[in-house]
């Protein structure tokens, strides 16, 4: 390893920018002549748009126009989509009522886009949007998803008249049925998973720009994947055919899978900037980024699991109501279903598994992938239900997840998944070394003499990421392919341009990409550039999410070396006159084998391009190869967290004393970075389990619409974590990654709910235990205590 | 309109601006310093975290108005030349960044956390701290260390009490 290449803890190369206030934030982007849109949001949950008065708010100083609904219909601009088909289990396929960017008729949220107003400055736009009066007719709304199925439900969508898009099934009903008529002991459990915002520090913004005299659009947006908003904008939504659309995401704040998502604002801006003729910035306050960011979770799920005597998993069958909000955004349709149920078998060997979920409507924001997507909800059911399930047969909960661990691979889920390689042995035994579970007694009695109340909770998760086999999304409702690509240019002085369909949002590719190229070709990361985020730049590429970037995006830069390193050997070989076949390369050397002749890689480069010792029939002059990268399979990172806390019952007071965590990722390419995920995920996660949730009223207003009313986790409710590693190789692409991105999100909020629930004797508490809802939980009686 | 004049990190500026142009906006939009962030507009997360007179203040509820003639350090002015702050040396040596966007915030918050807690801060006090900067990526584990050692490194450095 040289001493920036793989595994090197180098710190990273884009800080210098951050630190010095330089970052390029779409924010930060200024048009000349640009003017300011502002979105006229409804104030209802439900309602009927009967009319829209604007003259009034035209003639308010710096008006330049606005815009509704119909004028997007009069220009054929078409709605925003749901790229993933999903079926039910009748075979139908899903019910996706339309989602016009402006309001048509009808609007559905607190929230929802009724019009656009630019003007000259944000300021007067403001002031002109209160001069608007539209004349609604307010409809009952459906808020909770119990109240969306009764009959005589108010409708949200005509084409979906039971509020219902799909009823969703996986795995064998039989098999699970006969599974649980043979079970010794059943655990039931009902499982609340609340509703989030994501809320990355950076709002959602964007800059539409036209230029007259190419007919060519540029959209600088806030986005974790622009060359699919790209392609979504140009062909599904018709702004421009995609050679006349340019789409940059420059810095981006954070994304947390909310800035995946092809959104009403952004399609409105782009277009506007051409009816308009200036650009147009629209910059979210974080109030609208609580509105109409696509929120996270909001699953309502019973599980039950079946166990033999001595404790195995013989079953698990789980029924899940998932509420998708009030249109179903980009990819909505697939985060309750192929990215859920396929992890319900968790690490655990389990012979029959049945999951049915259904995806509701509601007059709530849309709910789309947020960190994790999925598998923490998958792993919040499967690790609440092993917890719930070793406490009612009287196992040490660590040893019953032991007894059911999956030891041989490849292994085969009844659920789809098929897990490639693992130890889960492995970080189960060091988590518990590193947490010293021996003596978790000794501390719980130390923290009763104080009147407090101790508790421990494992989680042992397992996520699939590295998305995804092109094919295999495909046949499960995918719209796209989820390969990724990658473009190296060597320049003539042998510095390094790498471009890739990847894009960092605080993830440090230019730092860990470079560390393959160092690693790769035995240059300097100083001399590598990484170049994302703009489609004029990298020709195509799927963006970041799902850990993917590693294990995917990084496997298309190793490929698209491959090929550089061929062809630089039969450069070198011109050049030293030797055959290509016996041209080594090491250390950023060409030799050749059994002689002291040798050139360097930047001398090669050189030679490449000025192609004088070889000609152009022989070979092509330059250095410059590109690949796409089709994983074969998911990856399986997985691993134990243990969390270990005190609450004060006299308050509901949590303290998280001690966080561990054994992550098995695979091979790893900066630890440094890796244990930062690791870090971010886990407040998430810790978030999630203690502090954020979504709340609507009756009236379906989102009530927890700023920092002051949702509870962001700050530092002083965190602890710091002990990070440790296990490490099984990935054989599913060349560097063996397996992704680290969104584990600790995943795998903390069951972690915290046992310690929780070990803590006051009983599971009568959901996310977030709150201090208030911990003290009402504390109040209850606590049978499992009283018991003993 | 209202007439304001600032020092901006060393130098003295005079604009006419609408009276009701925030702090962060006279600095984004008519300073070009796009270093301050907006990250709620509610005082809250702390991404929009200046210097004013040397205390540090949210800038996203601060009229500029109400600050006319005052001294104003943002993150483009914590650096002499490419010589890092010792708090911004720290963010990067410790990785107590990712996304960057509240970062800013963050430094300045942090050099005033120094200035008034001094050089040697338990984890305690920076977390207690901290409680008027939200970050989203990094779970503070390593913000926290690098406040740490930013403020033992201004101690050493004599930075403190600037």
């Amino acid at each position: 390893m040289s001493g920036t290449g793989i595994g090197a803890r180098v710190l990273r190369k884009e800080d210098f920018r951050f630190i010095t206030g330089k970052g390029q934030y779409t924010d930060d982007v200024n048009r000349y002549g640009q003017a300011h849109a502002v979105f006229l949001r409804s104030p209802h949950a439900h309602a009927e748009i009967l009319g829209i008065k604007l003259d009034a708010a035209r003639a308010m100083p710096g008006v330049i126009d606005i815009f509704t609904g119909d004028d997007l219909a009069a220009d054929k601009i078409g709605g925003l989509i749901c790229g993933w088909m999903i079926h039910s289990k009748d075979g139908t396929p899903m019910k996706a009522g339309a989602h016009p960017a402006l309001a048509q008729g009808k609007v559905r949220y607190v929230g929802d886009h009724v019009a656009v107003i630019i003007a000259e400055t944000q300021a007067q736009a403001r002031d002109a949007m209160e001069k608007i009066v539209v004349d609604y007719k307010v409809l009952a709304p459906v808020v909770a998803m119990a109240d969306a199925v009764k009959s005589g439900a108010p409708v949200l969508h005509d084409v979906a008249p039971d509020n219902t898009v799909y009823n969703w099934a996986l795995g064998d009903e039989a098999a699970t049925q006969a599974a649980f008529a043979k079970a010794a002991h059943v655990t039931k459990l009902d499982i609340v998973n609340n509703r989030l915002v994501p809320n990355p520090m950076e709002p959602r913004a964007a800059v539409g720009d036209w230029d007259s005299g190419q007919d060519a659009f540029t959209l600088y947006t806030t986005s974790q994947n622009p060359h699919v908003a790209r392609l979504v904008l140009s062909a599904f939504i018709g702004i421009a055919p995609e050679h006349k659309l340019r789409v940059i995401a420059p810095d981006v704040g954070g994304g947390f899978g909310s800035k995946i998502f092809i959104y009403a604002e952004e399609t409105v801006c782009v277009w506007a900037a051409k009816k308009v003729g200036r650009p147009v910035k629209w910059v979210a306050d974080r109030t609208e980024a609580f509105l109409s960011d696509a929120h996270g979770r909001d699953h309502v799920t019973h599980a039950e699991m079946a166990l033999d005597a001595s404790g195995k998993i013989l079953g698990l069958r789980v029924k899940t109501q998932a509420n998708l909000g009030a249109y179903l955004s980009t990819f909505s349709s697939c985060v309750p279903t192929y990215l859920y149920a396929p992890l319900l078998s968790g690490q655990y060997d389990i012979p029959a598994i049945y999951v049915e979920v259904d995806g509701l409507y509601t007059n709530t924001a849309p709910v789309d992938a947020y960190r994790g997507a999925g598998r923490p909800e998958a792993t919040f059911v499967i690790e609440r239900m092993v917890e719930v399930a070793a406490r009612e047969v009287k196992q040490d909960p660590a040893e019953f997840r032991r007894r059911n661990f999956v030891r041989q691979f490849p292994h085969q889920t009844p659920v789809i998944m098929c897990y490639d390689a693992g130890d889960y042995d492995a970080a189960l035994t060091k988590a518990l070394e590193m947490s010293d579970y021996k003596n978790i007694g000794a501390r719980k009695a130390e923290s009763a003499k104080k009147g407090l109340l101790r508790g421990i909770g494992f989680s042992a998760y397992i996520e699939a990421c590295g998305i995804a086999p092109s094919a295999a999304v495909g046949s499960l409702g995918a719209g796209v392919g989820l390969w990724e690509s990658a473009e190296v240019r060597v320049n003539p002085v042998g510095t390094v341009e790498i471009l890739t369909g990847s894009h960092s949002h605080g993830q440090g590719h230019e730092t860990t990409f470079a560390q393959l190229v160092s690693e790769r070709l035995g240059i300097s990361i100083d001399n590598v550039a990484i170049v994302h985020g703009d489609t004029d730049k990298v020709q195509m590429g799927m963006g970041t999410y799902g850990s993917r970037s590693g294990a995917v995006g990084m496997s298309a830069i190793s490929k698209a070396l491959d090929k550089i390193e061929a062809k630089a050997k039969k450069v070198a070989g011109f050049v030293l006159e030797a055959s290509p076949d016996d041209i080594e390369f090491k250390d950023g050397k060409f030799s050749v084998r059994g002689t002291d002749k040798e050139i360097d890689f930047a001398s090669v480069a050189l030679q490449a391009y000025i192609a004088h010792k070889f000609n152009g029939q022989e070979l092509e002059p330059g250095l410059k190869e590109s690949a796409f990268w089709d994983p074969t399979n998911f990856t399986f990172p997985a691993g134990v967290h243990i969390c270990e806390l005190e609450i004060d019952p006299a308050t509901g007071v949590t303290r998280i004393d001690r966080w561990t965590a054994v992550d098995d990722f695979g091979n790893v390419i900066n630890p440094m970075i890796v244990e930062g995920q690791v870090h971010g995920g886990i407040a998430q996660g810790v978030g999630q389990a203690l502090l954020e949730g979504a709340v609507y009223d009756a009236s379906g207003q989102l009530v927890t619409a700023s920092y002051m009313d949702y509870s962001m986790p700050r530092a002083g409710d965190l602890p710091s974590y002990d990070v440790g590693m296990t490490q099984t190789a990935c054989p599913s692409n060349p560097l063996g990654i397996k992704g680290c991105g969104e584990a600790g999100a995943i795998a903390a909020p069951p972690a915290v709910m046992n310690a929780i629930t070990d803590a006051i004797g009983h599971e009568g508490i959901d996310m977030p235990a709150t201090p208030l809802a911990l003290w009402r939980a504390i109040q209850k009686a606590a049978p499992r205590a009283a018991a003993e | 309109m209202a007439s304001v004049t600032l020092s901006v990190n060393g130098k003295s500026v005079t604009r006419d601006v609408d009276a009701r142009t925030l702090l962060v906006e006279f600095l984004r939009e008519h300073m070009r310093l796009t270093g301050t962030h907006v990250g709620c507009d509610t005082t809250q997360c702390g991404c929009c975290t200046v210097h004013v007179n040397g205390e540090a203040m949210k800038s996203c509820t601060l009229l500029a108005v109400a600050v006319d003639g005052a001294t104003i350090t943002t993150i483009e002015g914590l650096a002499k030349g490419q010589d890092l702050h010792p708090m911004q040396a720290a963010f990067r040596e410790h990785h107590g960044l990712q996304c960057g966007f509240c970062t800013p915030g963050m430094i300045m918050s942090a050099v005033d956390m120094v200035r008034r807690k001094g050089t040697d801060l338990d984890d305690k006090t920076i977390r207690e701290e901290l409680e008027g900067n939200i970050c989203r990526c990094t779970g503070y584990h390593n913000i926290v260390k690098a406040i740490h050692y930013g403020a033992e490194a201004m101690g050493k450095a004599g930075t403190a009490a600037e």
